[in-house]
């Protein structure tokens, strides 16, 4: 079971949240070729370890924003606003259980 | 290798069951193989096995970073069907079940094949249509499967209540499909494999790939480099792990899918029963314990766990369909990282980097493909071209925009 701070509700159950996948996909310009639609539509990172991804808090404020998860732990180690800068992988303590920062009973 | 029959079986039990040989051997890598098989589950053990039986190419290695058949291959739920939707899908799915109606006699290993029937259920007037129209698309694909009524459901499974909070309008039934053991699946194509000179490797992982001029020569793993003229990825859940490692991406989420088994109990469920909407589906096994599963968990994971709030679906379903089963207890509950793709229909044939083929994207479904999966990858290794059964299933769909949207894939949604 996932507890996902919202940034703007705080601590919630996963059951409140709507999954929406990978976070930073780029929309291609108009007249891409089909290789980058393909790539933006379909193909995924699908990490093993530390990801960016986007929840919706649908039975809360209804807001969109960004987490990073990890997809062996389910540990959450941050959560951002929508278009806010990521935090860089390298800065985010995965150690750090207790703190603020990690959010997950497994 | 001596092979089972009546006879041997009868004459170890006059001798106490001691001293079985092994059913099969696991083997040290060597330094070079015409084809390396990265997998050693259901399909990469098939794989490894059609292209000995069929193709005549034994000279080949299973890498299996765990043991065979300890990933997926021994966590789904061991449903065998063919009741697809789309053409393709039905043509694949229903070699991969006539290959099972014949695989305990081909492998010499009994996969204790049960065809009990597989009833799909609908609980409103537009579900039943929908249901109508996919029953009507098997049967043009030339599959069995028959409409029935809540009456005839009724009769055929007596513990289910047809008037729950989801009453029952009607359902079908492919009275083919069925469940077989899963183990026996993997330790059958491992023994018959092993027996025409495959090399099964355990507790070897491939950490990477050695690329040459954008063909694919060799993997590195963690009991040292090996070669190969070919290597085909059959990791299931890993398949985007390997790929990266490779130098490419792939149309592919992982996610946790759940099962879990109850208490054993007399027989009292001769059929599979799946309902689409309420994501539950129910089997009994031989052992007794009633077998449920239903969707993946939302989110992408790489856990092997199940979530709880997924569980907590799966349950109430089971119960309000079957208010008998309310009093049991759970036994063991798991999950397996399953591979579901955009379209819901496997990923098979070439990649980017030349000799590396992939058969990956089985998400929910991948354990009724197991023998035309590794049959068709087989020919496809053989022959460095696609099997006509999976010409349609190539990665080079995402960017055609040819997608076989087949939402029969799962049996449950999700």
């Amino acid at each position: 079971m996932l507890t996902i701070p919202c940034p703007f509700c705080g601590d919630r159950d996963e059951a409140e949240f709507r999954y929406g996948g990978e976070a930073q996909q780029e929309v291609p310009p108009s007249g891409a070729s089909d290789g980058a639609w393909s790539d933006y539509l379909f193909h995924r990172d699908n990490p093993k370890g530390l990801m960016h991804e986007r929840w919706c808090h649908s039975y809360g404020c209804n807001q969109w924003f960004q987490v990073v998860r990890d997809t062996v732990t389910h540990r959450v180690h941050a959560v951002y606003q929508v278009g806010q800068p990521a935090p860089i992988a390298d800065e985010i303590d995965v150690g750090d259980v207790d703190g603020v920062a990690a959010k997950s009973r497994g | 290798m001596r092979g089972y029959s009546f006879s041997t079986v009868f004459g170890r039990a006059l001798r106490g069951h001691r001293r079985w040989p092994p059913a099969w051997r696991s083997g040290e890598p060597g330094r070079s193989y015409d084809v390396v098989v990265v997998g050693g589950g259901g399909h990469g053990l098939a794989t490894a096995y059609y292209l000995a039986k069929q193709h005549g190419i034994t000279n080949v290695a299973v890498l299996e970073k765990g043991w065979l058949g300890g990933g997926n291959t021994g966590r789904n739920t061991q449903v065998t069907r063919s009741n697809y939707f789309w053409p393709q899908s039905a043509a694949f799915f229903e070699r991969s079940l006539e290959l099972y109606e014949g695989l305990s006699r081909e492998l010499n290993f009994n996969v204790m094949l049960s065809q009990r029937g597989i009833l799909t259920l609908a609980h409103s007037h537009h579900e039943m249509e929908a249901l109508r129209r996919w029953t009507n698309a098997i049967r043009i694909n030339g599959i069995d499967s028959d409409v029935l009524t809540p009456a005839e459901i009724g009769k055929l499974v007596p513990l289910l209540n047809l008037d729950a909070r989801f009453p029952v309008h009607g359902g079908f039934i492919q009275r083919r499909g069925g469940i077989s053991r899963h183990d026996a699946v993997a330790w059958g194509y491992a023994r018959a494999a092993g027996t025409l000179g495959v090399t099964l490797v355990e507790q070897c992982e491939v950490t990477g790939f050695e690329i040459d001029h954008g063909r694919v020569t060799g993997v590195s793993t963690n009991r040292g480099s090996i070669a190969a003229d070919r290597v085909c990825l059959c990791v299931a859940g890993h398949t985007s792990v390997l790929a990266a490692k490779a130098g490419f991406r792939v149309p592919i989420t992982s996610m946790a899918l759940q099962a879990m088994v109850s208490e054993p109990l007399k027989p009292c469920l001769d059929t599979v029963v799946l309902s689409p909407v309420i994501h539950m589906y129910v089997s009994q096994s031989d052992r007794g314990e009633l077998v449920i599963g239903g969707g993946a968990d939302a989110y992408n994971s790489y856990a092997q766990r199940g979530g709880v709030p997924l569980l907590e679906e799966n349950l109430a379903a089971l119960i309000e369909l079957f208010p008998a089963f309310s009093r049991l207890k759970l036994m063991r509950q798991w999950a397996g990282i399953v591979d579901i793709t955009p379209d819901t229909t496997p990923i098979m044939g070439p990649t980017p980097v030349g000799n590396l083929y992939v058969s990956g994207g089985w998400g929910t479904g991948g354990y009724k493909a197991i023998p035309a999966g590794g049959e068709t990858m087989a020919h496809t290794i053989a022959h460095d071209a696609p099997h006509p059964l999976i010409a349609d299933f190539g990665l080079d769909r995402f960017e055609t925009g040819a997608l076989i949207d087949e939402g029969a894939a799962s049996g449950v949604s999700h």
